[in-house]
């Protein structure tokens, strides 16, 4: 049997979960979180780690030169510098506001790419 | 020529804070179209607006949102309401007679008679003066916040290889967004011994990107003539001082500095507030009221705090205590708070002997704790008393007086938070 010990990265409480594994590598517990949050977040971590990505699109037209965006899931932890070439790829015509899809499924992840914050 | 305004209530800042005490004033009687916002910068939203990562919001609203989004949601409803605001304003003064002068460029000078005011205008960050690190002056070394706008507001990367100095949040955040868009983080160094910011800031920000995080260590000298070009790190004693050789040289172009927070108090000194030394905030009772009548104070100019949504709250008490004090509710007597024994302050830090509603009370330990108690008396009687597996100088706590217990206080008497033995 194994276990690991993770800081739970769902809010900013950060838990301390201990994940308890035999010895295929099944997971056989989860304790230490305070909400159903952790528990979904820590199974993920020792099997397929992802996060969420924030960042900033290009904006022309508008009042800012950039607008905020984030992926509207999480997306594989290993992707996040290749979804950072395609965001920064990417640009956005004025008026943006929170939601627009600025790119659809990214990297095949399922997850889209969406403003967050109104640029007139 | 000044113009003169009359409005009920005059709000200084239109960030998370000043949004959520209009909106509360109003949702407690105070007439719209009497409630007046004043922000200094080109849009409501304060510091929410380059605060672009996730993690607002989940006590509020029970969903994860970004700052803008956060802020985007208070801006949504300020537009439904007749609360006038005023962008790009700055306020210059507030007088004994809850006289505010602000200035702007449309309106020239402007004086507001107010029949109360309330202070939000947040927090600045401790800038590189107040750290003494030897060396010269070149380009390249910022507060994170001001890397923070430059990367996120104005889309400009300042620097493509970076030392941090200090272990806030901010610092942390700007780790990860700087590693995200090409920089190279070298090192965060922090002089404590345990780190200033969120565990899982430290796991996301720094662990995720294998930037590592040494403890007990700091700038002592920045190199460089016209741009940084590099620093010297140095391992710090009990007593913070830099141990002799232990120094090392680390090239760089860029150095942030996330080194703590300052409430933004300048207006609330000019008028002579009664300031507490430690939070740097003005002194309050439970409706967030300061020393001089009818001006309250709320947010991070207040004290600083850790979550947005705990800003949101607080603000809701001091809109709330605006619209009673215009409605022409007075109290008199007043209990004291206090923290010891590693309690470093308490807010609020008197209570109307008067209310009768339960009061939270915030504070801050001074240290790192395990398996300690939190316990709070008046007089001989114990009116708190729960056990704590961590209490950390980087997270606010709270605890409950009941309306009960504060309808037997006397005002000779004292509330007092402190950390005892399980």
């Amino acid at each position: 049997m194994t276990e690991r010990k993770l800081i739970c990265v769902a809010c900013p409480r950060g838990c301390p979960i201990t994940v308890y594994m035999d010895d295929s590598g099944e997971i056989t517990k989860v304790e230490g979180n305070t909400c159903p949050r952790g528990d979904t977040y820590a199974r993920a971590e020792v099997t397929h780690p992802e996060r969420s990505l924030t960042s900033t699109v290009k904006v022309t037209g508008g009042k800012h030169y950039v607008v905020p965006c984030k992926s509207s899931t999480a997306i594989p932890k290993e992707l996040l510098f290749d979804a950072m070439v395609e965001i920064n790829k990417a640009s956005i015509a004025a008026p943006v506001h929170i939601g627009d899809v600025i790119i659809k499924d990214i990297l095949g992840t399922g997850a889209d790419i969406v403003a967050t914050n109104e640029i007139d | 020529m000044t113009e003169i305004l009359n409005y009920d209530l005059v709000v200084v800042g239109g960030g998370p804070a000043g949004m959520a005490a209009a909106l509360a004033a109003k949702d407690n009687g105070v007439p719209e179209e009497k409630i007046i916002v004043l922000e200094r910068d080109v849009r409501l939203g304060g510091i929410l607006e380059q605060c672009i990562h996730t993690g607002f919001g989940l006590t509020y609203f029970g969903e994860e949102l970004s700052g803008p989004e956060y802020a985007d949601r208070f801006v949504k409803l300020m537009d439904e309401t007749k609360i006038a605001v005023k962008l790009n304003t700055m306020v210059l003064n507030i007088t004994k007679e809850n006289q505010v002068i602000a200035t702007n460029k449309e309106d020239g000078l402007i004086t507001i008679n107010a029949k109360a005011i309330i202070l939000a205008m947040g927090c600045r960050e401790r800038p590189r003066g107040a750290l003494d690190i030897a060396g010269s002056r070149p380009a390249g070394v910022m507060s994170a916040g001001q890397a923070q706008k430059f990367v996120n507001i104005d889309g400009y990367m300042p620097g493509h290889e970076v030392v941090i100095l200090g272990s806030g949040d901010i610092g942390l955040i700007m780790a990860r967004r700087m590693t995200l868009e090409g920089a190279k983080v070298k090192v965060v160094c922090e002089v404590m011994p345990y780190s200033g910011g969120l565990q899982r800031n430290i796991v996301q920000c720094l662990e995720d990107f294998d930037i590592p995080l040494r403890l007990s260590c700091t700038v002592i000298k920045v190199h460089g003539r016209d741009r940084v070009e590099g620093v010297t790190i140095a391992n710090v004693d009990d007593h913070m001082l830099p141990i002799p050789g232990t120094e090392e040289y680390i090239p760089c172009d860029t150095v942030l500095l996330s080194v703590g927070l300052i409430p933004e108090n300048e207006l609330s000194k000019q008028i002579d507030l009664d300031m507490d030394m430690i939070t740097r905030g003005p002194k309050v009772d439970e409706m967030r009221m300061t020393s001089q009548p009818g001006v309250f104070a709320c947010g991070n100019v207040l004290q600083v705090h850790d979550l947005v949504d705990f800003v949101t709250q607080e603000s809701q008490i001091a809109g709330k205590g605006a619209a009673q004090y215009i409605s022409g509710l007075r109290h008199e007597g007043v209990i004291k708070t206090r923290g010891q024994n590693g309690v470093r302050y308490t807010v609020p830090q008197s209570i109307n002997l008067d209310e009768k509603e339960d009061v939270k009370i915030y504070f801050r330990v001074g240290n790192v704790y395990h398996d300690k108690r939190v316990v709070v008396t008046c007089g001989d009687k114990v009116l708190f008393n729960r056990k704590k597996i961590k209490l950390a100088p980087g997270e606010m706590e709270n605890v409950i007086i009941k309306a009960a217990d504060i309808a037997e206080m006397t005002a000779d008497q004292e509330i007092v938070v402190s950390i005892e033995e399980a």
